[in-house]
């Protein structure tokens, strides 16, 4: 990916006392964001509202629209008129967004949408955290879609992975989610947004040569191609239709294996390159401990109690949730007895353990359904039953 | 110093969530500590009794939340009744002394008692009844330096009420050291 350094004019440099959400709002802004539509929905107002006090003096567009549903409709536009462009929600908002995430993937079209998760089903929890749409964000859409998807575990990393999540919708031009959650959106700690020239982006790539050649798509499993901007004076066409690389429909079998295995290997082709993960004492490990987010933070807790026990426990944190590290679950679930996945939900990427672990070693699933944090307790007992 | 447990109480309005916020930015700005912050969001945030949370520590915070506090402030009589059986053998207790009615001497914590909305509406405005707290709470607990408390104000008081701010914060920090000589404590 080639990067620049960040535009000063988006940068709050220094240490902050802060919370995730705000801190998302500051890695989009340091990331080159400068238009950000949504609707306020609890726990991921602050990140709405950091971004509309900072607009004025970065020159960012902020609107609050009627709904989620005009608002990511907005994303679409003001990416293909050249902008990068975010917007905050958590579930019931997230759900209305999903025909046009659906619609965001089938153009290609980069974005990055926050997911600060709260309890659900439904309205359920409004002020209490959950990780109970990490499915969502993947399987959402009908169709086949591949998005990618990442999870903090601080505010820190709320600014970090915000802009990790810009440069890696720009490349692969591809939606971008970040799957946060009520406790780290609304914690306050330390975060230190480094200096512009310490920080890369990558920067919109806009088509510029002969009309002729003009082609907003190509459909060859990679990232890297340039989006072509409303108004320089090329003629396409962006629909949700099959269509070919100019953008035009083309309603074919042929045409549509062709769309969708780009649109597929464009992310699981790169899943290597793409796929960050944080592993601590994995290898000679009994047990494995995989998690993500918050839950994550409970889980070393847990684990550090276990190894006092003297079990071998490794602790895996998932940084990227999708595209999902199968890779590294397969070799893992060959040399241990068990993994141990605790999650905020009734067991959800547990599912995707399983699937790669293949009967290889024990899976066990600590779920909780949402409304607070794991006991580290629970945790450590489900560690210490794997061990035998 | 592991981890320090604190949480401050209150009434909506009183500028509870301030306090907090001021307090970790104290410390893992200025003080070299990693604080982590929480606020209630419920319901119960909206009036009545409020409250933030704060854990403090020298290694990295995993826990978020507070599960075993070790100080807790409590500017009104609902915070005081509602929090003060969280409190340990030896725990703090700092309460505004002219609003909170004790119920008992409390002979098993270390109960510390500060006029700060007095204090407050002699310097002008009962609105820096927080600063004044805060300023008794940092002198009496050693959780945090005075100097750094100061450095975290700027951003998080208008700027035109900052001087005043800190002024409310010597007071309580004055009266916190004189009642800490006065109890032949020693000094945090």
């Amino acid at each position: 990916m080639k990067t620049v350094a960040a535009d000063p004019k988006g940068v709050d440099s220094g240490p902050h006392f802060m919370d995730g959400d705000h801190a998302l709002a500051e890695g989009a802004l340091a990331a080159g964001c400068r238009f950000f539509a949504g609707y306020p929905i609890t726990p991921s107002t602050e990140a709405a509202e950091r971004f509309a006090e900072r607009a004025p003096e970065v020159g960012a567009l902020f609107i609050q629209m009627e709904d989620e549903l005009a608002s990511i409709a907005a994303l679409i536009g003001a990416a293909w008129a050249g902008q990068k462009c975010m917007t905050v929600t958590c579930g019931p908002g997230f759900s209305l967004m999903v025909e046009n995430l659906g619609l965001a993937c089938m153009t290609e079209t980069p974005m990055v949408i926050a997911n600060v998760q709260r309890g659900g089903p439904s309205t359920g929890l409004p002020t209490l955290t959950a990780q109970q749409d990490m499915m969502q964000a993947k399987y959402g859409p009908h169709g086949d879609n591949m998005i990618i998807a990442l999870c903090p575990d601080s505010p820190q990393e709320c600014f970090d992975l915000t802009v990790e999540a810009f440069n890696l919708s720009e490349f692969y031009r591809v939606p971008v989610i970040i799957l946060t959650d009520e406790t780290v959106g609304h914690m306050h700690e330390k975060v230190v947004i480094p200096p512009a020239d310490q920080i890369n982006v990558v920067p919109r790539n806009n088509y510029s040569g002969p009309k002729e050649d003009c082609r907003p798509y190509k459909f060859d499993g990679k990232g890297g191609h340039p989006m072509v901007r409303a108004g320089d004076g090329y003629n396409f066409h962006v629909t949700g239709l099959t269509h070919n690389e100019r953008g035009y429909p083309v309603m074919t079998a042929e045409q549509n294996n062709k769309v969708v295995t780009h649109l597929m290997e464009k992310i699981n082709g790169n899943a290597d390159e793409i796929i960050r993960l944080d592993e601590d004492q994995v290898d000679g490990a009994d047990v494995v401990v995989v998690s993500y987010g918050i839950t994550s933070r409970i889980a070393v807790k847990a684990i550090q109690d276990a190894r006092k026990e003297g079990i071998k426990v490794g602790s895996l944190r998932l940084i990227t949730i999708w595209p999902f590290c199968e890779k590294r679950i397969r070799e893992i679930s060959a040399r241990v007895k068990a993994i141990v996945v605790p999650e905020i939900n009734y067991g959800q990427m547990v599912l995707e353990v399983e699937r790669n672990a293949g009967g290889r070693c024990k899976v066990i699933s600590v779920n909780h359904c949402g409304g607070a944090v794991h006991d580290p307790q629970v945790i450590l007992d489900a560690i210490r039953k794997a061990s035998q | 110093m592991s981890t320090q447990e604190i949480r401050f109480s209150g009434f909506g309005g009183q500028g509870i969530i301030r306090c907090a916020l001021i307090t970790g930015k104290a410390l893992s700005l200025y003080d070299d500590k990693f604080a982590t912050m929480t606020q209630a969001f419920g319901p119960e945030a909206r009036g009545s009794a409020c409250s933030a949370q704060l854990v403090v520590s020298d290694e990295r915070v995993l826990y978020p939340y507070i599960t075993h506090p070790g100080i807790l402030m409590a500017l009104s009589q609902e915070a005081y009744e509602k929090y003060y059986g969280e409190l340990p053998k030896g725990g703090i207790l700092i309460v505004e002394e002219e609003l909170v009615k004790l119920r008992g001497e409390h002979p098993d914590l270390r109960l510390l008692r500060v006029p700060a909305t007095r204090y407050a509406e002699e310097l002008g405005n009962r609105l820096f009844t927080n600063l004044v707290a805060l300023g008794f709470f940092t002198a009496v607990t050693g959780v945090v330096t005075a100097d750094a408390m100061k450095k975290a104000l700027p951003g998080l008081v208008p700027d035109r009420f900052l001087k005043i701010n800190i002024k409310a914060f010597d007071k309580g920090y004055e009266h916190g050291l004189q009642m800490v000589s006065k109890n032949g404590e020693a000094a945090p």
